[in-house]
Order: C-alpha cells, then sequence, then structure tokens
C-alpha cells in the first residue's frame, strides 16, 4: 500500500494538500475562536525572515532545527506584537500589521544581499510549489518518501497530540481566560505553544503552499466549521473534512484548468466557506433570513396584540383599536396591516368587526404575558 | 410648572412604539408625551429600553411600528431643532482631536456640505465651552480631559446646536459631583429659556430634586407624568421589582399619591 | 554618487516620485483606517487586489497600466465589501473576515496567475512582480496615474473632511445629524483600494499593510488634532518614501519595496520614544521624577516625624537609621535636601555615642515637611 502511495504523484500531493490543512485546523480553530486569526497572517509571512536567518546559519532549509529556528520568528513576531500593544500607544490590529512587514522586509532585504548563497526563490516564498513536493524525496529504509509529506505528517501529528493532550486546558482558556488563569493553568504559556505550533506548521507548509496561501487553511476550515456548530470537537471534525475536501476537489479542478494545485485547493476552502456562509443550517445567511421573517412576522402580531390591550377599556379605543390606527398610529402600510390583521384572525388571536379590532381572550393572554411585569420580576 | 397644555403641539410624541433589535422587542407599544419646557427624566432597570427610546427618535435604530413628533412634525423635518448628547462610552477619547473640535463638530449639521467651519463657529464653540466652565480647556487634547470634563465637553458640543428639545443619554453617570451640579444649572437654565430637556438618567434618589417630568420605562411605559404624580413606591416596585428594596422608603410619597393611578397626557 | 547626481537620473526620478506618491496617499487615508480600528482592511485590501491585476491582464490582453489598476481597484473593493457581509450578516468576528477574504482572493489571483502563464502571452512578464512591488521598472506614465489616483483620493478627504472626521470620531452623533454615515463609512473603507492601487507597483501587495499603518502610527505620536496627523502622516510618508527609494538607488541590487516600509517603521520607533507627551522616553523621565519625588518627601517627613515623635525640632537623625528605615541608601536624598536649605549636617555633640554627624531638619524643612504633609492629607481625603 505504502509503495502505490510513493508511485503515485497525484495521490502524494492530494495528501500533503489535506495534511496542510488537517494540522493548520488543528491549531487554527483556537485562533479563530480567540479571535486572533490574523496572528496567522503575521506568522506566515514572517517566517520567510526566519528561514532566510536559519539558511544563512545552517546552510540547510530542512530539518527538525530548521523547522524550529524558522517557528521561533513567528512567535518573535507575536512577542513583538503584543510588546508594542502593551505600550497602549497602538490598538492591536494596527501592531500586528506594524510588526511583520518589517521581518519581512529584512527577510526579503537578506535575500536580496545573499541570493547567491541562499536558494529561496522570492516566488516559492508566497506561492509554494505544491506540484512538486514528490521531487524533493529522503531515502527511508527502501522507501523513497517525499520530504514535505514527512515534515507535515510530523507536525500534524505533534499538533494532534497537543491539542488532545491539553484539550481541556486550551478550551478553559479560549473561553474563559481569565477562570483558566485564576485556576493556575498559565494560559499566556499555553497561547504561546500553540502559537510555535502554528509557526511550525507554517514553515513545514512553506515549501508546499507558501506563506499567503497557508493563511487560507488555518483560517478558513475552522471559519467554515464555526458556521455549522457550536460544538468544539465537531469544528475539528468540521475543520477536517474541509480541509480533505478542498485537498482532493481543489487538486481535481487544478489538473483540469492547468493552473496552481496550492491555489485551487485554498480557493477551494473558500468556496466550502460559502457554502456554509450561504446555506448552513442554523448560521447560515438562509436559515438566518427565514428564522428572522418568522420572528418578524410573530413580532407583528404580537406587536398590534399588545397595542389592541394596552387601548383596551381606555377612553380613547375608539380612535385606537381601528384598522386605521395601524397605518395612522402603528405606520404600517395598508397591505402589511392587511396582512397582519388576516393573520391574527386565522390564529385567533383577534377578531375583527367592521373596523374595530377586538382581542379574543387568547390575544389578551398573550399580550398580559408579554406585559406581565411580576413574570419579569421574579426572573 | 403648568402641566396643562396651552400649545396644540406636544415638544415630543411618541406614539405606538414598538422597536426590536435582532428581531426580538426591547420596546413594546411606547406612548409617551413631553410638553415643551420641561425637564423629563427617563428611568428604568438596567435593559429596560431607556436608551433604546431615545435613539429610536432620533432615528438611530430602526422601528418596527409606530411614530415620533418633535413640535408635531417628524424627526428629519425638525433636525435643526434637536441637540443630543450621547453616552460619554460611545466614543474613543483616545482620538486626535481637542474639546474645542469637538464642541464645533455641533455645527456640522448647520453649515452642510463643504463648508467649513470659520471664525464665527468656533466663536460659538468657544461660548458654549465657556457656558459648561471649560474655557480653559479649550485646547487640551480629549484623552487629557477627566470623565467630568469629557462629559461637560459633550453638553457644550450639543448646547451650540442651538436646540429647542434636548436628549441626554446617562449625562450624570461616572462624573464627579460638581459636573454633577454644573450639569443639572445648564439643564435648568435651558427650560426656563422654554426648551425641552430629556434625561436618560440612572439615580433614582436625585429624580425628584432635578426633574419636573417623568417617564417610567421597563419594556413598556409603566407610568409618565409630572414628577410629583408619577414617582410612587408602587410605580418604582412595577419597574424595578425586587431590586427597589435598595432604595431608603423614607423617600417615597405617602400612600395616599402612591394609590393615585398616574395622570396621562393625551 | 552624489544626491545631485541620483536625482538627475531618469529611472531614479520616477522611482522617487512614485515613492513620494504612494507615502502622500497611503498617510492621509491610513490616518482615517487606523483611527477607525481598520488597520488591517489594508493588508486585505493589497493581497486582493492580485485576481484584479489578473483580471485586468487577461481583459486587456497586455500589460496595460489602467486596466491593471482598475481590476486591482475593483478585487480591492470587492474583497472589503465581502468582509463587511462576512461579519454583519454571520457570526464570523472581524480577524476571522479580514483573514479569509486575504487568503482566498489571493489564491484566486495564484490561480489566475498561473492560468495566465498557461497562455503562453508573450506579454505577461513580470506580472507576479507585483507581489514584491516593480518600483525600478516605474514609467513617466505610470507617474501620472498614480499622480492621478492621489488626487482624486486627497480631493475628496477635503471635500468631504467635516463629514469623515464626525463618522470617525463619533459615528451615532454624525447619524443624528443627518449624515449619511453608512455611505460615508464605505467610501472611506473603499478609499483605502487607491492607496493600495499605487501601492502595487512600489511595494507590491505584501508589504502594503505597513504603507498604511506605520506613516499614521508615527504621526499619532507627535499630534493632538486630525489636522496635524494627517498633515504629519503625509510628510512622515513622503519623508519615508523618498528616503527609502534613494538608499535603493544608493545600494544598488536592495529592493525598493523593504527599505520604504523599514523606513517608515524607523520613524514609528522614534516617534514612539521620543514623541513629547507620548514617547516612552519621557513616559520613562516621568516616571523616574515622580519615584524621586516621592522618596524626597518621603526622607523628608520621616525626619519630620521623628523629631515630632521625639519632641524636638532640632532632633538628630542617623543616616544608618534612615537607611534602614527606607530600605534603601538615602544619602543622595538628604544631600540634595541639604542642597535646598532643608536638612543639615550637623556634627553630634562631644561625647555621645555613635556617628559623629547627624541629620537635623532645618525650620524650612520642618515648613515644607508640614505642607507635604497636609497635600497628601487632602489627596487622601
Amino acid at each position: 500500500m505504502l509503495t502505490a502511495l510513493l508511485d503515485n504523484v497525484a495521490l502524494q500531493i492530494m495528501l500533503v494538500g489535506a495534511l496542510v490543512g488537517i494540522a493548520s485546523t488543528l491549531v487554527g480553530t483556537f485562533l479563530v475562536l480567540r479571535g486572533t486569526s490574523m496572528l496567522s497572517d503575521a506568522i506566515g509571512h514572517s517566517i520567510v525572515f526566519g528561514i532566510v536567518i536559519v539558511w544563512l546559519i545552517t546552510h540547510q532549509q530542512s530539518g527538525p532545527v530548521q523547522i524550529l529556528g524558522a517557528a521561533l520568528a513567528g512567535v518573535l513576531t507575536v512577542f513583538l506584537t503584543e510588546l508594542l500593544v502593551s505600550t497602549r500607544r497602538v490598538k492591536k490590529d494596527a501592531a500586528i500589521g506594524l510588526v511583520f512587514p518589517v521581518l519581512f522586509s529584512i527577510g526579503v532585504l537578506l535575500l536580496n544581499l545573499y541570493a547567491r548563497d541562499v536558494h529561496i526563490d522570492t516566488h516559492t516564498v508566497l506561492l509554494g510549489e505544491i506540484g512538486f513536493v514528490w521531487l524533493d524525496t529522503v531515502t527511508l529504509g527502501d522507501y523513497r518518501v517525499p520530504r514535505s509529506l514527512l515534515s507535515m505528517g510530523a507536525m500534524t501529528l505533534l499538533n494532534a497530540a497537543f491539542v488532545v493532550l491539553f484539550f481541556k486546558e486550551l478550551k478553559l482558556a479560549t473561553f474563559d481566560e481569565a477562570l483558566a488563569r485564576a485556576l493556575g493553568l498559565a494560559p499566556g504559556l499555553l497561547f504561546y505553544g500553540l502559537l510555535l505550533l502554528t509557526s511550525g506548521t507554517a514553515v513545514a507548509a512553506f515549501d508546499a503552499v507558501g506563506a499567503v496561501l497557508f493563511v487560507a487553511f488555518v483560517i478558513v476550515p475552522p471559519s467554515t466549521a464555526y458556521l455549522l456548530t457550536d460544538r468544539l470537537w465537531l469544528m475539528f471534525l468540521y475543520g477536517i473534512a474541509v480541509s480533505i475536501g478542498s485537498s482532493v476537489s481543489g487538486y481535481a479542478l487544478a489538473v483540469a484548468w492547468d493552473v496552481s494545485i496550492g491555489g485551487m485547493m485554498a480557493v477551494m476552502t473558500g468556496v466550502f466557506l460559502m457554502l456554509a456562509f450561504l446555506a448552513g443550517p442554523r448560521y447560515g445567511v438562509v436559515a438566518q433570513l427565514l428564522r428572522r421573517r418568522g420572528q418578524r412576522r410573530h413580532n407583528e402580531i404580537r406587536t398590534l396584540a399588545v397595542h389592541l390591550f394596552n387601548h383596551e377599556g381606555e377612553p380613547e379605543q375608539g380612535e385606537e383599536n381601528v384598522i386605521r390606527a395601524l397605518r395612522d398610529h402603528l405606520r404600517w402600510d395598508a397591505a402589511k396591516a392587511g396582512r397582519v390583521v388576516q393573520r391574527g384572525s386565522d390564529q385567533r388571536l383577534i377578531v375583527r368587526e367592521g373596523e374595530a379590532l377586538r382581542l379574543t381572550s387568547r390575544g389578551r393572554e398573550m399580550a398580559r404575558e408579554i406585559l406581565d411585569p411580576s413574570g419579569r420580576s421574579a426572573a | 410648572m403648568s402641566t396643562t397644555l396651552h400649545e396644540p403641539d406636544l415638544a415630543l410624541h411618541v406614539e405606538d412604539l414598538t422597536v426590536s433589535y435582532h428581531s426580538k422587542p426591547v420596546l413594546w407599544d411606547i406612548d409617551f408625551d413631553v410638553p415643551p419646557g420641561v425637564m423629563a427624566a427617563i428611568v428604568g432597570p438596567n435593559g429596560a429600553g431607556k436608551s433604546t427610546l431615545i435613539k429610536s427618535v432620533l432615528g438611530l435604530v430602526p422601528t418596527v411600528a409606530g411614530h415620533v413628533t418633535l413640535h408635531g412634525r417628524p424627526y428629519k423635518a425638525q433636525r435643526r431643532r434637536v441637540g443630543y448628547v450621547p453616552q460619554r462610552s460611545s466614543v474613543d477619547w483616545d482620538f486626535p482631536t481637542t474639546a474645542l473640535d469637538v464642541v464645533t463638530m455641533g455645527l456640522y449639521g448647520r453649515l452642510g456640505w463643504l463648508r467649513r467651519p470659520g471664525r464665527r463657529e468656533r466663536d460659538e464653540a468657544m461660548a458654549a465651552l465657556e457656558l459648561v466652565g471649560m474655557a480653559d480647556f479649550a485646547r487640551r487634547q480629549i484623552s487629557q480631559l477627566s470623565g467630568g470634563q469629557q462629559q461637560r465637553v459633550f453638553l457644550a458640543r450639543a448646547l451650540v446646536q442651538k436646540a429647542d428639545v434636548y436628549f441626554l443619554d446617562e449625562p450624570m453617570a461616572g462624573v464627579d459631583a460638581t459636573t454633577e451640579r454644573a450639569i443639572v444649572d445648564i439643564l435648568r437654565r435651558l427650560r426656563d429659556e422654554g426648551k425641552t430637556v430629556i434625561v436618560v438618567h440612572h439615580d433614582l434618589q436625585t429624580v425628584r430634586s432635578y426633574f419636573d417630568w417623568l417617564l417610567i420605562l421597563n419594556v413598556r411605559v409603566i407610568a409618565q407624568g409630572p414628577v410629583a404624580k408619577v414617582y410612587t413606591a408602587d410605580h418604582l416596585r412595577q419597574a424595578y421589582g425586587g431590586q427597589i428594596a435598595l432604595l431608603d422608603q423614607g423617600t417615597f410619597l405617602s400612600e395616599e399619591a402612591a394609590a393615585e393611578p398616574a395622570e396621562r397626557v393625551e | 554618487m552624489s544626491v545631485v547626481e541620483l536625482l538627475s537620473d531618469y529611472t531614479i526620478q520616477n522611482v522617487v516620485a512614485g515613492a513620494a506618491l504612494l507615502g502622500l496617499i497611503s498617510g492621509v487615508l491610513g490616518t482615517f483606517a487606523v483611527l477607525r480600528r481598520q488597520s488591517l482592511l489594508g493588508d486585505t485590501m493589497s493581497h486582493a487586489a492580485l485576481p484584479g491585476v489578473c483580471l485586468g491582464f487577461i481583459i486587456a490582453g497586455t500589460r496595460e497600466i489602467g486596466s491593471i489598476l482598475l481590476g486591482a481597484l475593483a478585487t480591492g473593493a470587492l474583497a472589503a465589501l465581502i468582509m463587511l457581509l462576512l461579519t454583519r450578516m454571520s457570526r464570523l468576528k472581524t480577524d476571522a473576515g479580514l483573514g479569509i477574504t486575504l487568503s482566498v482572493f489571493f489564491a484566486i489571483g495564484v490561480v489566475l496567475l498561473t492560468h495566465i502563464q498557461g497562455m503562453n502571452n508573450a506579454s505577461q512578464g513580470g506580472l507576479d512582480a507585483f507581489l514584491f512591488g516593480q518600483a525600478a521598472a516605474t514609467l513617466r506614465s505610470d507617474l501620472w496615474i498614480m499622480g492621478g489616483i492621489t488626487a482624486v483620493a486627497l480631493a475628496l478627504v477635503a471635500a468631504l473632511w467635516k463629514e469623515f472626521k464626525l463618522v470617525s470620531f463619533d459615528p451615532e452623533f454624525a447619524t443624528s445629524l443627518g449624515m449619511p454615515v453608512a455611505w460615508l463609512e464605505v467610501l472611506l473603507t473603499v478609499m483605502v483600494a487607491l492607496a493600495v492601487v499605487v501601492g502595487l507597483q512600489m511595494v507590491g501587495v505584501v508589504l502594503m499593510a505597513a504603507m498604511i499603518i506605520a506613516p499614521a502610527v508615527a504621526a499619532r505620536q507627535w499630534s493632538r488634532r486630525l489636522e496635524d496627523m494627517v498633515l504629519l502622516a503625509a510628510l512622515i510618508g513622503v519623508a519615508g518614501g523618498i528616503f527609502g527609494a534613494l538608499l535603493s538607488a544608493l545600494s544598488r541590487g536592495l529592493a525598493t519595496g523593504p527599505l520604504i516600509i523599514l523606513s517608515v517603521s524607523g520613524v514609528v520607533l522614534v516617534s514612539m520614544t521620543l514623541a513629547p507627551e507620548r514617547g516612552f522616553l519621557w513616559e520613562a523621565v516621568r516616571r523616574v521624577r515622580a519615584r524621586h519625588r516621592l522618596r524626597y518627601q518621603q526622607v523628608l517627613t520621616t525626619l519630620y516625624r521623628l523629631a515630632v515623635h521625639h519632641d524636638d525640632p532640632v532632633y538628630r537623625s542617623e543616616q544608618g537609621m534612615l537607611d534602614t528605615y527606607h530600605g534603601l541608601r538615602t544619602r543622595a536624598v538628604l544631600r540634595q535636601l541639604e542642597g535646598r536649605g532643608l536638612t543639615e549636617w550637623q556634627a553630634s555633640p562631644p561625647g555621645e555615642p555613635g556617628p559623629a554627624r547627624r541629620w537635623v531638619l532645618t525650620p524650612a524643612g520642618i515648613a515644607e515637611a508640614e505642607r507635604v504633609l497636609a497635600s497628601l492629607g487632602r489627596e487622601n481625603a
């Protein structure tokens, strides 16, 4: 089976794509939930700096030490950003946007200066070359395994281990940081651990998808999942499903249209997100519109019931509790007024007697329930 | 203070107003009238919809049903006759601008498109700052002002609007005693000039000494009318439920007054 | 090469002029973006300009700057609107909305880029240079377009100055005045795309974020009013742009974009450190001064309390005891007090055990200590 995989270039590419997605989703879910997803953008850009520095020092681009070294640049970005924010002169978003371009700029200038020594193409910095991952292999026993497959596999396992081991702690630190701190969980340390893994994933995924597309894999699958569920473990499941789906469909479309494979995979995450955004069962736009319309209709009837109830038995009843008042006082147009009265009568909440409108006992009960202060004060 | 109306128009007339946030109603069928020349307080527990009521009158939040008139005409036609003091916490006080600049902003509506505030506008703004006792701070960056001073700057911005009806959203929240005194004095002066002042207020203890008109609100209207008639233990209990126990019973009117129904102005 | 020689070089003239224009437009528009907490929107819009660049090329069929910039403007603005839709109409927060549009639009750009490369069109060359900018390739005709865009943006800001100012500071009050706040906000947001379009040529999509943010943040440290901040941000943007461009011309081979970014970021660092009122340095000085004053007052009142306790206005306090009392060395402070005539370093009476000299309050010192204690009492009341 392993031989079959290693002979099949398409399968290898899809597998690397899926692993990039899965590893990114594992860390990205917490970033999205914490409202710090743009840190992945900053990290993705500033590891360029880390990779160049590590190359200049070790003259090697891959390997665990190199990944760790470059990943530290990502952590440095976050640290510098938080340092800026702590001065209270700069807001968080501005601080992010100040720090990573500086590191990225230094990285690019170093590339300029040492271009002859560094085998990093500024082009792949941003785009990656997932289509060529099968060319760069390492020998493991009898097999020649693509380097990316190895590093992404390792990163995925590492991220999964981190999330599984610290699931409880991460969950608490994400949803109630103060409580986590009170319980002695060191949410700050946990967060930096998460960001170190994010940076490591970015470095490992760098050859395959580059700095910017990596951002798509971190943010989009978890966001898609967030639009579909409220359960944390389901978010992971949906995010992983989106990653695999995007990898497979992205590869197929890229081959069919002869375009960038990594790019197409990232575009597909966006397509899945759009689907969830529009058609998600609870939080999708269509579902929300339908629910809002239902609520609005219900509220219109309730508004009418409360209006009739308020003026019932008062001297102004003859003026207020008539159809005309819906136009003159509630400022509803004739069509809307007609619709609401019709639905109110259908639900046996009001009775229409010529021009006059009267509450049925059910309608009165409903209005009283809405206005009942004792019920509210007891709550 | 005369409570009967000699003019046909009310300063503020709210009729059957229902407002909802995220399709959940926060104000139900509000009928609320304020005659001209009074200082009116809107009180009620947290979440009663006090700020929402003001905002919907000013067209800042959409309404589900009902309508509003100011001196007989809808808000859009009366914008120039209305002054507004939003909650202090609604803006970023670290914004690079001076006290004088903020007050001048009150004149932007009158200036219209493409016209810049000039010397005349600056003089007007300066005069308003003087009125609230902040003339010495005109060139100060607003982040360097205390909470009370910031609130006075906001009040000055409404004063330059030279309005007939003023709406203030919790102007006395979190300010020092001096500022509170100064604000009340200015509002009284406005009322004595025949203006109408409508204030969202949080401190029940001071309602009777500051105001002459009162709306007690809790999602619906609990009671409204002259303070002397409306400020009763019964009404407050209806609005605040159990929370009212915190208040000293001695501050309420006698039981006979409480038994009388509140007068509604129609 | 001297600066005069540099400036007479045609290419360098173009680069410097382009960098200055970029600094001007991004300083002005960035001020509003930063104050309205939309700092990272520039980042999203510049990445989202990539598909527009490609679409402009595909539609025009050549590397014609007009259609390319128009395409960039269109997709940049579209991304901003989609970002607003995503966050307004779903439970996604702003950061996720920004990240999603940034990365997915960029991915679409990458796909289109490879599609164009597949078309084997001879004139495609250098499209991907927009990723990092290609300042050196700036033509006089490009400058006219960039200048035109900058002029439009500045004219809009000038014409709608007080509206933009009020909408940025207090949108609710602006609405109550009857201003079309939603439209003004959309306009301010979309206008950032104009700066992005100018920046594509000079610094590329990746570094545009800093061009929007850095001049504004630097200017904020020095200014009390929006008017000053906009002017200063424009100035810092222009100066940083020119400086970066010249540096790149002098160094030969170092990319212009990163040098411009490092120049404006350097100004940020200097401003945050040195600006009066807001600079760290002055804050540190203020803190040291305050601590110093506090210690000075503490030592003075300690002497006073000891004198009161012993019911002896000329009570002599031992240096060592004062050190122990405060947990630190007080000699320097006491010397200063002496310099102001508040204390005296008097010889102990002969035959008394202990150190030969001790500290005594002068009448002026007693008066000063009483003044300090009274003011502390007022603060605590």
